[in-house]
């Protein structure tokens, strides 16, 4: 293997990919305007979760309540009556329903402890889960506060103070920009390395190249410096611009040490793109192996919903997927500031993860020329 | 060896009165960007002749035949053609069943994986052609083109002139009264090519009042025609009968009329090749040597037995049939394949592919341009020398050397696409010449080349072998270059039939000349192994033209040929099962992966406790937490440097402090506070946890209240009743997998549609949409179908999947379901034939649609979090994008028990999406190549 050869093969790729300007144009969207675009329509926490009250009670405690809803976590509460909720949580308007039962003020205060009634809608189970507690909390919260009026001291004078760290607010955008920048590297260093190796061979240069002194690795390893490189500026540049810049997203950690783990990933990403072109006969084939590559890997790699909650077997199938570690590496370094002391074991797996997808596809490679 | 035409019946230029013009050209210019393709031509086409278009490669041949046919656009001037303007759509719409157009390039427009009687019956079906006409025309067109032993062979198994031959009974179908072929016989063998015209001939004796336009290079074809029209640069050298040509130049043959045509700058150092005779000295060393050499794929032989040895300096010609194994043998020389049997050796050295030192030793350049299109012509020189690790200081040197023996200069910093093949062949040679190899293999190096830029090249040739002792080893289908070779062989199905001199050949067979003898060879090969293809006389006659069909060309929609793309469509997707195979089995994994693995039920949560306190109330209150099934505990803490630092590591996603004097402070009712530290990196799962906490915290004080203060906390004591409506159980999957259907019916239609429009425009198969009677709507309509069934299909299994495997319960309307179901997988497609009028290249359209598909399902369609939470463009997106209704009547059929009734608002915006996205399609959609 010679460098010399490699770094022309890539110096020729990036030639190519100056000639192709919807590729550019494509790149330059995925890394701007799409990661700026996911991640401001991101809710923060809740935000604007539909609710509609049925208060059949019409007493200063149920209109307390009806008033402790507003934006932007709830929307305005629609006062409904009991025969339009079912309806409307049916078409999907409403995610929570509360029911306040006739007498509630009058049971309440008599102790006979009446019920309020909250429907979630469990289909939409991301606002299911935490805005139930939130309606349970705001709910209970009212009503203490108007029994404060009535009664004696009875409570216990424990104060739960909670503090989020590194993300106080719970701003999901930052940590959707972050991730939404993971999927453009991935979904950009598969589809460059990949369908580059398949036009190589519609259009015939593949077999050019094999009668000149080259290897197979040089062939290889040309395609992944170059896409690689061009991935990482497109990560760098959206990161400070982008991610920093126009979204505003604090970032803890060091950003040379995740640029760091970027360009690792990419050597796995880079891996994956040659192996899957050399399993696929022809740029159809190619197109659906990818969907049915990305799609897994964006949304079991943890970076949609928490990995420590997938079933165990899927958490140790995606073990073996680049994407996994590189998001958790992601979250330690820009939010937890973590540095190389912490997140040493997911270089390691990036690593591992790259030189075996390397080698199998350079195995796989030299076969395909044939 | 062409038909004889008629003799002297050309009209003179311009003369010929209206009528007797197939076509018309006034002023006509095209510009490719900045290249010049026409310049204000002027040209009126005789009808019902033989028109020859002839000239060098890139004068604008195939250009000014394109524009005629209506398959380009009409940048400049005025086009008539049968009567009427070609640029009026009305006029090409009516006009084009009576044109067939037929592109350059071997089989360009037909489709490879559908066999012979497949290809002419898409064709066929396109014409708005009954089922009775088209089994009688296929039929008789096989016969007469001698395709007939094979309608069943997949169209790119066929050789170059079989190809070739069925690129003619397509175009044909239709009984065309103007036909035009475009270099049709370039890269076709000798005899193939003598057939060719041969039934050319025949079916213009049959059909007298067919005009015929050519372009060719070839100028012993041009000689038969009735009328030429010599091309160069954009402009029209001269018009008229073979003869008057010759008379007006006083040349001996059409080559020499031709260059004598052109303009003095032009034909400026243009003289006959000749090449010295090798000098005899006596030692011979051998550059190549083949022994036995033999190739199998499978069950076929494509190399059988193959020996020969090449001296050092000799100019080897290679000689066969399209598809007789010349480029199989070429390949196992350069150690591209590994020969099954024998040996290839190259000074003496056996070929090993993985011998680096040899193959700098050898220049190869393949049939195919395969160049770097993307790099200029510096670029890819410089690039071939740095491969074949000259030193760098050397390598500019080398460049200026290479550009100006090969006449690059003035193009150095163009881009290969833009020049003509003749000179993009020498940019070849030139990059195979670049690190001064000693061995040449050149696959057809001229083929499609006129014939002074092939002169020239031969002159290289000439050159370095005998300047030089450069071994070449030339493979070609033309006689007057084979002349030239020091030696030849013969090859035909595998097989060499015969090597010596050109002039012991002809010797042998005793023929006039070297086009004889071979012809002669190739038939007695062919005479052993099967009977001839020649056509029956004859069997053209019974192509009579058969009464126009009426509906052709006239309807606005016609259902036949619309269906003819669907059906076409169906068999390359039956023909490639890998494709339909992954659609089918990956959208189940994907469902499968997805459906379990997304479970927004957060649990196995991580957390540690700082006791400051450890008192029988503060191990209550952990307890409370560590007993759910939320958390885990994880060993104590001990002092906030290890909470900051086990945190970082992510180690833990919640801390809990408790306070020194918890206990006493809480008996004595003073204020205590417990601390909580979540770790927010993620803030979906810190949402959760903030959840999981307050609610703990606020039981525990309940349970406390109700401990220490007995009833008097009963006042005001009321419950929630927490009713988790649809998904009782709240199990992710019942949330999950009624929404991944949506996606998965969303990315997977959405990229096949797309691959399948894109796709034929970048392997040229979309010139038949372009000349052929196919509206708009029927190519697109056309095209959708099968996926759109194909997406069905996979509905349904995605369904019994749901329902069978992952045990969701579907409560509500199945009828409605599928009904909704339709509407998006057709507005699924509809969007990926959108995106295809935007994109050229099949990598920028994988790119788009996994871009366009991925992120608005998974993020913007409610599939996660409910599209009325979204906000600015992404909840923009939300609202307008087809997954977020699918996902709202999926799940609520699904888990919600509803039907038609109460999903009505969610079906209006799917109803709408497929039809709008279509018309836009329809809109974007070029019906000529710009």
């Amino acid at each position: 293997m010679r460098a010399a050869n490699v770094l022309q093969l890539g110096i020729k790729e990036l030639r190519g990919l100056l000639r192709d300007p919807m590729l550019l144009i494509l790149i330059v969207y995925s890394f701007t305007v799409s990661i700026y675009t996911a991640s401001t329509a991101m809710p923060e926490t809740l935000n604007r979760a539909s609710i509609s009250i049925v208060d059949e009670d019409r007493s200063p405690v149920a209109s307390r309540i009806v008033t402790a809803f507003y934006p932007p976590y709830f929307t305005v509460p629609k006062l409904i009556t009991a025969s339009q909720m079912d309806r409307r949580m049916d078409s999907g308007l409403d995610t929570f329903a509360l029911d306040i039962p006739p007498n509630f003020q009058r049971d309440l205060l008599a102790g006979r402890a009446p019920t309020i009634q909250l429907n979630v809608d469990a289909t939409r189970m991301s606002q299911a889960f935490s805005g139930g507690g939130y309606v349970q909390s705001i709910v209970s919260g009212e009503v203490n506060e108007f029994l404060n009026r009535y009664r004696g001291e009875t409570e216990v004078p424990v104060e739960l103070t909670l503090r989020t760290r590194f993300n106080q607010e719970l701003n999901k955008s930052w940590f959707g920009a972050v991730t939404n920048v993971i999927s453009s590297i991935t979904m950009l260093s598969i589809i460059l390395t990949g369908a580059a190796l398949i036009r190589e061979r519609e259009h015939g240069t593949i077999e050019h190249l094999l009668v000149m002194p080259v290897t197979p690795v040089e062939i290889m390893l040309g395609k992944i410096w170059s896409m690689g490189l061009v991935v990482f500026i497109a990560t760098t540049v959206s990161l400070i611009l982008i991610v920093q810049g126009a979204l505003k997203v604090p970032i803890n950690g060091s950003l040379t040490l995740f640029l760091m783990g970027t360009a690792l990933h990419l050597f796995a990403t880079t891996s994956m793109g040659i192996f899957l072109a050399t399993v696929a006969g022809s740029m159809p084939q190619f197109g659906l192996l990818l969907m049915l590559v990305l799609l897994p890997l964006q949304v079991l790699s943890g970076a949609t919903t928490p990995r420590e909650s997938m079933p165990q077997i899927i958490q140790d199938i995606m073990a073996f997927a680049p994407n996994t570690h590189f998001v958790i590496l992601a979250q330690s370094i820009l939010f937890r500031g973590a540095g190389l002391t912490v997140v040493w074991p997911q270089f390691l797996a990036l690593l591992a993860i790259g030189g075996a997808l390397f080698f199998l596809s350079l195995r796989r490679f030299r076969r395909f020329l044939r | 060896m062409t038909e004889a035409p008629g003799e002297g019946g050309g009209a003179p230029p311009g003369g010929a009165p209206r009528a007797e013009n197939v076509a018309r050209l006034e002023g006509v210019g095209l510009s490719y960007g900045k290249t010049r393709a026409l310049d204000a031509i002027t040209l009126d086409l005789p009808a019902g002749r033989m028109v020859g278009l002839i000239g060098p490669d890139g004068v604008g041949k195939s250009s000014l035949l394109s524009l005629v046919a209506g398959a380009r656009k009409v940048q400049q001037g005025r086009i008539e053609v049968l009567g009427g303007d070609i640029a009026d759509a009305t006029h090409r719409r009516l006009t084009c069943p009576r044109i067939a157009y037929m592109p350059q390039g071997l089989g360009r427009n037909l489709y490879p994986t559908l066999s012979v009687f497949e290809n002419i019956d898409f064709f066929a079906r396109l014409f708005g052609q009954g089922r009775e006409e088209r089994e009688r025309r296929i039929g008789e067109l096989l016969k007469a083109t001698g395709l007939d032993p094979f309608p069943d062979r997949p169209a790119g198994n066929l050789s170059g002139g079989m190809k070739q031959k069925l690129g003619l009974c397509c175009a044909l179908i239709h009984d065309p009264d103007l036909l035009i072929l475009d270099e049709p016989t370039t890269g076709v063998d000798p005899l193939s090519r003598r057939q060719f015209w041969e039934l050319i001939g025949e079916i213009r004796r049959e059909r007298p009042g067919m005009s015929v336009v050519v372009a060719t290079a070839y100028m012993e074809e041009a000689q038969g025609f009735d009328w030429l029209v010599a091309m160069d640069g954009g402009h029209v050298l001269a018009t008229g009968t073979p003869a008057q040509l010759l008379e007006s130049t006083g040349a001996a043959n059409l080559d020499a009329a031709f260059i004598a045509l052109l303009p003095e700058e032009k034909r400026r150092g243009h003289k006959a090749v000749v090449i010295p005779p090798r000098p005899a000295d006596g030692k011979e060393e051998f550059a190549i040597e083949a022994e036995h050499l033999t190739m199998r794929f499978g069950d076929f032989t494509a190399v059988d037995d193959v020996s020969f040895r090449i001296p050092r300096g000799e100019i080897f010609g290679f000689l066969g049939s399209n598809g007789c194994g010349k480029t199989t043998t070429m390949k196992m020389l350069t150690g591209l394949l590994p020969a099954s049997e024998g040996t290839a050796r190259l000074f003496g050295r056996e070929v090993d592919p993985n011998d680096i030192e040899v193959r700098r030793r050898v220049g190869y350049m393949s049939q195919a341009f395969s160049l770097y299109t993307e790099l200029t012509v510096r670029q890819n020189l410089d690039l071939h020398a740095r491969l074949f690790r000259m030193a760098p200081e050397a390598i500019p040197g080398r460049i200026e050397e290479m550009a100006r023996r090969f006449g690059l200069t003035h193009i150095m910093d163009t881009l290969p696409d833009a020049l003509p093949l003749g000179i993009r062949q020498r940019l070849s040679l030139a990059v195979a010449m670049i690190h001064a190899p000693d061995i040449l293999i050149l696959d057809e190096p001229t083929s499609g080349v006129d014939p002074v830029a092939r002169d020239g090249f031969w002159q290289m040739l000439s050159d370095l072998s005998r300047k030089d002792n450069v071994t070449i080893f030339v493979s070609t289908h033309f006689m007057n270059e084979a002349e030239l070779c020091d030696r030849i062989s013969l090859m035909h199905a595998g097989r060499v039939l015969v090597s010596d001199t050109p002039k012991a050949i002809v010797g042998k067979r005793a023929a006039a000349t070297l086009e004889e003898a071979f012809i002669g060879y190739l038939q007695e090969a062919i005479g052993a192994s099967a009977a001839p293809p020649s056509p029956t006389p004859g069997a053209a006659g019974e192509l009579a033209p058969a009464p126009a069909p009426a509906a052709a060309g006239r309807a606005r929609f016609d259902l036949r040929r619309m269906l003819a793309y669907s059906r076409r469509e169906a068999l390359e997707l039956q023909r490639d099962p890998i494709r339909a195979t992954l659609a089918l089995l990956g959208t189940v994994i994907l469902m499968f992966v997805v459906g379990y693995g997304i479970n927004l039920d957060v649990e196995n949560l991580t957390f540690a406790v700082l006791d400051r306190d450890d008192t029988t109330l503060s191990h209550d209150y952990t307890q409370q937490i560590a007993g759910s099934r939320y958390f885990i505990e994880k060993p104590p803490l001990r002092d906030y440097g290890d909470l900051d630092k086990r945190m970082r590591e992510g180690d833990i996603s919640l801390a809990i402090e408790i306070p020194p004097n918890f206990a006493r402070d809480v008996s004595r009712g003073r204020t205590v506070e417990v601390g909580a530290w979540i770790d927010g990196a993620m803030p979906t799962r810190g949402e959760t946890v903030r959840g999981y906490v307050e609610g703990m915290h606020a039981q525990w004080l309940t349970q406390k209240a109700r401990e220490l203060y007995g009833d008097a906390a009963t006042i005001g004591d009321f419950t929630i009743a927490l009713r988790y409506r649809y998904n009782p159980g709240i199990e992710s999957l019942i949330a999950m997998v009624p929404a991944v259907i949506p996606l998965l019916l969303m990315m997977i239609p959405a990229m096949l549609a797309v691959l399948s429009v894109v796709r034929e425009k970048e392997l040229g198969s979309i010139i038949n949409f372009y000349v052929t009677p196919v509206t708009r709507m029927e190519f697109l309509l056309g095209k959708q179908l099968p996926y759109v069934a194909l997406a069905s299909l996979n509905f349904l299994m995605l369904v019994a999947f749901a329902i069978y495997v992952f045990k969701v319960p579907l409560t509500g309307s199945f009828a409605a379901l599928s009904a909704a179901a339709l509407l998006y997988v057709f507005a699924a497609t509809a969007l990926g034939l959108l995106l295809s009028t935007f994109m050229r290249s099949q990598i920028a359209a994988i790119f788009g649609t996994a871009l366009i598909t991925l992120i608005p399902t998974v993020q913007f369609s409610g599939m996660i979090d409910p599209v009325s939470s979204l906000q600015g463009a992404g909840a923009f997106i939300g609202h307008i994008y087809p997954a977020s209704y699918f996902v709202t009547i999926a799940r609520g059929t699904f888990s919600k028990g509803l039907g038609f009734e109460e999903l009505g608002s969610a079906f209006i915006p799917l109803l709408l999406a497929g039809p709008i996205l279509l018309a836009l399609s329809a809109a974007l959609l070029r019906k000529q190549a710009d």
